[in-house]
């Protein structure tokens, strides 16, 4: 199981009604790949972050699914929109069952 | 000897060299890549540029009797000392050392003489390059250029400082350190410390500075020394950077690059709006700016050899002219300002033992110098001294464009040699690699250089080799350029399925191991005594 | 110049048929056109192991990237949701060595296009 996961997210405090807001992820994780061996020569077992939703207020906003390609520490950045006051919610699910979560709210000026 | 020197010195004065018509209403002052040179030295240009693609036999890549044609320099006067190769050990003797932060001083007081608030903007490669600039992790190269008082500067060795020091020393900097493309590797986003951009009014006009560094940092130099960075390009950035000082009412817009000059060439093409690009990087010196589009480039050379002054008509918003001069700083002939020369001698003095060691001296008709695509002869020595201080078959030395040279018949002291090896990453390693993988080495390197797109180009030369020869089809795409590489030694063809064992230095990996390559290269040269090497003719080149 | 266990290739990789299979799978076989897509990626990769791509389409359902010459190509698939503000998003991938990277985006008709970008991955060392 991956250790010392840890997600971080980056979302305006606040905005406009329907405003275009940009959302940065980072989730420590080492992603890996299952193609690189150890020194004896056994290969690593496949272990990555293998997908990502992001919500709003119960709708969602992007889902990403992501192969052994994306690189450690997996970052994602895209655009949301706030139609209205509420809670971001962003989860990644590791190949190991684990589920990481982590949530922003966002106010409404 | 004398006769030649007062001969050739009478044709030059410092009132003919900072001659200038001032013109319009703004001077711009551009010295760049200084390697840390703060007191005179010989510099020899090069004799092998090769242009591609688009630029070839275009300028900067125009050498020696091409070069004095095309701007009708005479044989033998000033300007074909100062901007070519040939003849260099002779002129030398006649015209003397160039250079010298106190000469480079007297020519910007010079020049704010007639123009109080001209801008002084450094293009970068300034802490870097010396033993002192090594010891005092580049604060003797701080504490002299803040003398000078420059408005801004950009940046690409300072970051091999690592990013603790630079972050230490830029905070602390009394002028603008400005980057557009100086990106916080985590978040992907501008940094606080590199701004974009800064406003200046001088001569009534709104005058923008955008700063570019140098795109290629971790791919050039170990990018494990500053991991919070990130560089590249950037140019639809840089586009929205002048789209952004034009709206703010920027009347001049002027970027200081350290792109080098044909990617700057390119981004000229491709980026509207910018007025100058001060170029820097590539270590040329162009006595006219070149002219892309509304934009003009100036190339002021290195190793505080040349100061370009820039004078700029710019009116309801727009250049309308500009008048230029690239003042070579002969040091015999320009007054050191005396405040600087204590300054620079401060620095220096804690250190004078070690640096005036005399290690050994070069043969009466060898001439070291390092510029040229493929090899320089202080290339070749440092080759040497790692095949037999590191009992190698083969030695790969990295293709950089700083180091000043050394005249036949000169003692070489220990500050000549930390001149061509000082860095924070000199270790000479040892290791064995195959023949295939030295082909993809070559190939790797060729392609950095020879890219018929600049902006695949990294600015550096082609790793120099000992111990090995080679052909090179420069028109070729990168994995067929390179042919008949052969073992000089034995006169064998490389097997690319044989190891071999070869050593190297200014590796980009983390934890290289091994001497540093200045002890090297001291060690040999102190065993040779006098310095007299075979003419390297290794590098078959074919070329476009 | 830098060297010691390097595992890229300075050659560029041949798009393998598992890119095909890849793009197939996405398609449904369907033909991929060029049109409404959008790859940013860099001409030289800093790192090959984190190399920053950015996708984006007006009109794209769904995006998927490609690294032709990695040995297992696929990267990532985009899909936008109801309160996604753009069709565009950026993220960090690993290349094996020098190659095309592919983004191949499905639009809101149902048609495929897509687009590519060389990166190249390179030793480096050496500079002025
Ligand atoms: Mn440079
Ligand atoms: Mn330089």
């Amino acid at each position: 199981m991956a250790t010392g996961v840890k997600p971080r997210v980056k979302v305006p405090k606040s905005a406009a009604a329907g405003d275009t807001v940009t959302i940065k992820t980072l989730i420590s994780h080492k992603m890996e790949s299952g193609q690189r061996k150890d020194d004896d020569g056994n290969v690593i077992p496949r272990s990555i972050i293998n997908r990502f939703t992001c919500d709003f207020n119960g709708e969602n906003v992007i889902e990403v699914l992501l192969e052994p390609a994306i690189s450690t520490n997996p970052y994602l950045e895209f655009e949301a929109m706030a139609p209205e006051a509420g809670e971001f919610k962003f989860t990644w699910y590791d190949d190991d069952g684990s589920v990481y979560e982590t949530a922003k709210n966002i106010a409404i000026s | 000897g004398n006769w030649a020197k007062v001969a050739a010195q009478q044709l030059l004065t410092q009132d003919k060299l900072l001659e200038f018509d001032t013109f319009g209403n703004v001077s711009l002052i551009h010295i760049t890549d200084i390697h840390a040179q703060l007191v005179p030295h010989y510099f020899r240009e090069p004799s092998v540029n090769i242009g591609v693609g688009r630029n070839t036999g275009a300028v900067p890549h125009v050498t020696g009797a091409e070069f004095r044609k095309l701007y009708g320099i005479d044989d033998g006067s000033p300007s074909a000392y100062a901007l070519t190769y040939d003849d260099f050990a002779s002129l030398a003797q006649g015209y003397g050392r160039v250079g010298g932060l106190d000469r480079v001083s007297t020519v910007i007081k010079s020049i704010r003489a007639d123009r109080p608030d001209a801008l002084l903007l450094d293009g970068g490669d300034t802490w870097h390059g010396s033993y002192t600039c090594y010891q005092t992790q580049g604060q003797d190269m701080v504490n002299v250029m803040n003398a000078l008082k420059p408005d801004a500067m950009t940046f690409h060795w300072e970051f091999t400082l690592g990013s603790d020091r630079v972050t230490e020393i830029v905070g602390g900097l009394p002028f603008a350190a400005l980057g557009q493309n100086i990106f916080d590797a985590e978040w992907d986003e501008p940094t606080e410390l590199f701004p974009p951009y800064k406003f200046f009014e001088r001569g009534g006009v709104k005058i923008a500075v955008i700063g570019q560094a140098f795109p290629y940092m971790p791919i050039a130099n170990p990018g494990w020394m500053f991991p919070e960075y990130a560089f590249g390009i950037r140019d639809e950035r840089m586009q929205e950077m002048v789209d952004e000082v034009r709206a703010a009412g920027a009347e001049l817009v002027v970027c200081l690059s350290h792109n080098g000059f044909d990617v700057d060439k390119k981004m000229a093409g491709k980026v509207n709006g910018i007025d100058v690009i001060l170029s820097g990087h590539t270590h040329d010196a162009l006595p006219e700016p070149v002219l892309i589009g509304e934009t003009i480039l100036v190339a002021s050379g290195s190793t505080g050899k040349f100061v370009s002054r820039v004078d700029l008509d710019v009116r309801s918003g727009r250049m309308m002219g500009f008048r230029h001069k690239l003042i070579p700083v002969f040091s015999d002939v320009i007054e050191p300002d005396a405040e600087l020369t204590t300054l620079i001698e401060e620095q220096r003095a804690p250190h004078a033992t070690s640096l005036s060691e005399v290690i050994g001296r070069t043969a009466d008709d060898q001439l070291l110098y390092r510029r040229g695509n493929f090899n320089g002869t202080w290339d070749d020595l440092i080759c040497d001294a790692l095949i037999s201080e590191r009992d190698a078959d083969i030695a790969l030395s990295p293709g950089v464009r700083w180091g000043p040279s050394i005249l036949p018949g000169q003692d070489i002291t220990r500050e000549d040699i930390w001149n061509v090896t000082s860095m924070t990453y000199g270790q000479a390693y040892r290791n064995e690699m195959t023949g295939e993988f030295l082909h993809v080495v070559l190939e790797d390197v060729a392609d950095n250089l020879f890219n018929p797109d600049p902006y695949y180009q990294q600015g550096g030369d082609m790793v120099r080799v000992g111990g090995l020869g080679y052909r090179i089809n420069i028109t070729k795409p990168q994995g067929e350029r390179i042919t008949e590489m052969t073992l000089l030694k034995t006169g064998e063809a490389i097997d690319p399925s044989r190891t071999y064992q070869v050593a190297g230095w200014a590796s980009v990996n983390e934890g290289t191991e091994g001497p540093q390559i200045w002890d090297v290269v001291e060690a040999h040269i102190a065993m040779q005594g006098t310095i007299s090497l075979d003419p390297n003719n290794s590098v078959k080149v074919v070329g476009p | 110049i830098g060297v010691g266990a390097l595992l890229i290739s300075g050659l560029p990789f041949r798009a393998s048929a598992s890119t095909e299979d890849a793009i197939a799978a996405f398609t449904g076989g369907a033909e991929v056109g060029s049109g409404d897509v959008k790859l940013i990626a860099p001409e030289i990769a800093e790192n090959g192991n984190t190399v920053p791509i950015e996708v984006s389409s007006d009109t794209a359902k769904e995006i998927m990237v490609l690294a032709t010459g990695n040995p297992t190509p696929s990267v990532a698939t985009f899909k936008f949701g109801k309160l996604a503000a753009s069709r565009a998003a950026s993220t960090r991938i690993r290349l094996a060595g020098t190659q095309d990277v592919l983004a191949i985006a499905k639009l809101e008709d149902g048609s495929f296009v897509q687009a590519s970008r060389t990166v190249k991955v390179t030793i480096g060392g050496c500079g002025g």
